[in-house]
């Protein structure tokens, strides 16, 4: 049921706080409610903090309960847990939304001009799917449909500016 | 003070004049000059005080007794005459020779250009306090946002044009924006638009180099009012034109800033497409979580 436990060394994400958004390695456990927590190559001080703020990633490093924080950037460093961060879909979602917020009104006029060129493109493509099905009717042999995953990617991605993308791809994705 | 002078300084010799009472001492004049053998300047040696001390501020003889004493009697001198006094000696012309026409045509008559007042009235007009900090209009201070910037696309919020986005070009005399559609791209003339009924984007143009015509002042966007009331009983309010109409000026200039403009915006990609479209909320979209 639970596939991320706390434990020393597991990699966090601070949702809220002073220090939101970074990652911390859970160095040691104080009592019920907090750890004691670093973050050397993410800009955290090794200080207490409470689980509640904290969200558990997929990441866990190797080193003993109390190391210091030298031992806790080597471990860091060599399992180079910031590009993996980077590569996963959690921290690439929440980039799309940063640069959502920050888009100017021609960025929106943008964006709204490349999704409207691409839904009209599956548009294009679905009817003409539709229209065949319907013609050959009780025939067999339907014609491949995996066409159509290919061609919102394709066209649109010529013209825009890339900021559009990325939300463009991530609502893709939901 | 006394260090642009001249060099050579006699704080000694100044001193006991200054203390005096009686005597000042212009202090570019320096007694010592005279050694100098400049001979263009007159040497002016000042007598001391004429008017022994009895006590600290007490002198011995009054007022008019050091009249005499200093013989301030052959000694007058007038201030310059100053301008206001050299105009007042040139008298205006008081009366004018005007020809007499209508019935008794001919000669010429004499009208004074002054007139005495028709009328006085019975209560005197009291004398307003007088105020401080109430400018009128004309010197008001103009501010402008610091998001707007020559070039900047503002979006319009009230008028006929709302919702237009619109490119700003300076702002004029009155504090108003200065603002063109162009008027190809969404048919916005050259116009005035109030910078508070206006939302500054972050995009710009380019407008280095474009030259505005000098003559786009306030007076020439200012609404004409004619004022003809040689009407009689009816008819009062048709004599008022409500029709706005397009002069031949207004083209040339149009076309005159446009031609630049237009040049900028077709760099930049989409941006005409941009300005050709409104601006308009919808579910969800709160304009204090906007970026513009």
């Amino acid at each position: 049921v639970f596939k991320r436990f706390v434990e020393i060394g597991r990699v966090a994400f601070i949702s809220f706080g002073p220090h939101a958004g970074k990652l911390v390695a859970i160095v040691d456990v104080i009592d019920q409610n907090r750890a004691l927590v670093d973050g050397p190559c993410s800009g955290v001080r090794r200080q207490a903090m409470p689980f509640k703020c904290m969200q558990l990633t997929d990441f866990v490093l190797k080193f003993p309960h109390s190391a210091r924080q030298k031992c806790v950037r080597l471990a860091w460093e060599k399992e180079n847990i910031n590009e993996k961060w980077s590569a996963t879909r959690w921290a690439k979602k929440i980039e799309a939304r940063e640069k959502k917020a920050k888009m100017t009104d021609f960025d929106r006029y943008k964006v709204m001009k490349a999704k409207k060129m691409r839904n009209r493109i599956i548009k294009h493509e679905m009817k003409k799917l539709q229209r065949m099905a319907s013609k050959k009717g009780k025939k067999p042999g339907k014609p491949v449909k995996a066409a159509k995953g290919k061609k919102p990617e394709k066209a649109p991605k010529a013209k825009k500016p890339e900021k559009a993308p990325a939300p463009k791809a991530q609502k893709a994705q939901k | 003070m006394a260090g642009e002078k001249a060099p050579e300084k006699k704080p000694g010799e100044k001193k006991p004049s200054k203390k005096k009472a009686g005597e000042k001492k212009p202090v570019e004049q320096k007694p010592s000059q005279k050694a100098a053998g400049d001979k263009k300047k007159r040497v002016k040696k000042y007598h001391a005080s004429r008017n022994p001390v009895l006590a600290r501020g007490i002198g011995r003889y009054s007022r008019s007794a050091m009249y005499a004493r200093k013989a301030l009697y052959k000694r007058k001198y007038t201030a310059p005459e100053t301008k206001i006094e050299k105009k007042k000696k040139e008298m205006p012309r008081a009366t004018i020779t005007k020809p007499v026409g209508g019935d008794k045509n001919g000669g010429s008559r004499v009208v004074k250009i002054r007139k005495m007042p028709r009328y006085y009235p019975t209560e005197d007009v009291p004398r307003k306090l007088l105020s401080h900090g109430k400018k009128p209009f004309c010197e008001h201070k103009r501010r402008l946002r610091a998001s707007i910037s020559p070039g900047t696309v503002l979006i319009l919020l009230t008028g006929r044009h709302r919702g237009k986005r619109v490119v700003f070009l300076k702002q004029l005399d009155t504090g108003l924006l200065l603002v063109t559609g162009p008027l190809a791209v969404n048919r916005v003339p050259l116009r005035r638009a109030h910078q508070k009924f206006v939302i500054a984007t972050s995009t710009k143009v380019d407008l280095t180099g474009v030259k505005i015509p000098k003559h786009l002042t306030d007076s020439y966007f200012k609404k004409k009012r004619l004022r003809k009331p040689k009407h009689q009983e009816g008819e009062i309010f048709d004599t008022e034109k409500e029709k706005y109409e397009l002069t031949e000026q207004r083209k040339t200039d149009q076309k005159a800033v446009d031609s630049q403009i237009l040049a900028r915006i077709k760099k930049v990609p989409q941006l005409r497409g941009y300005l050709r479209s409104t601006f308009s909320l919808s579910n969800g979209v709160y304009p204090h979580k906007l970026v513009f």
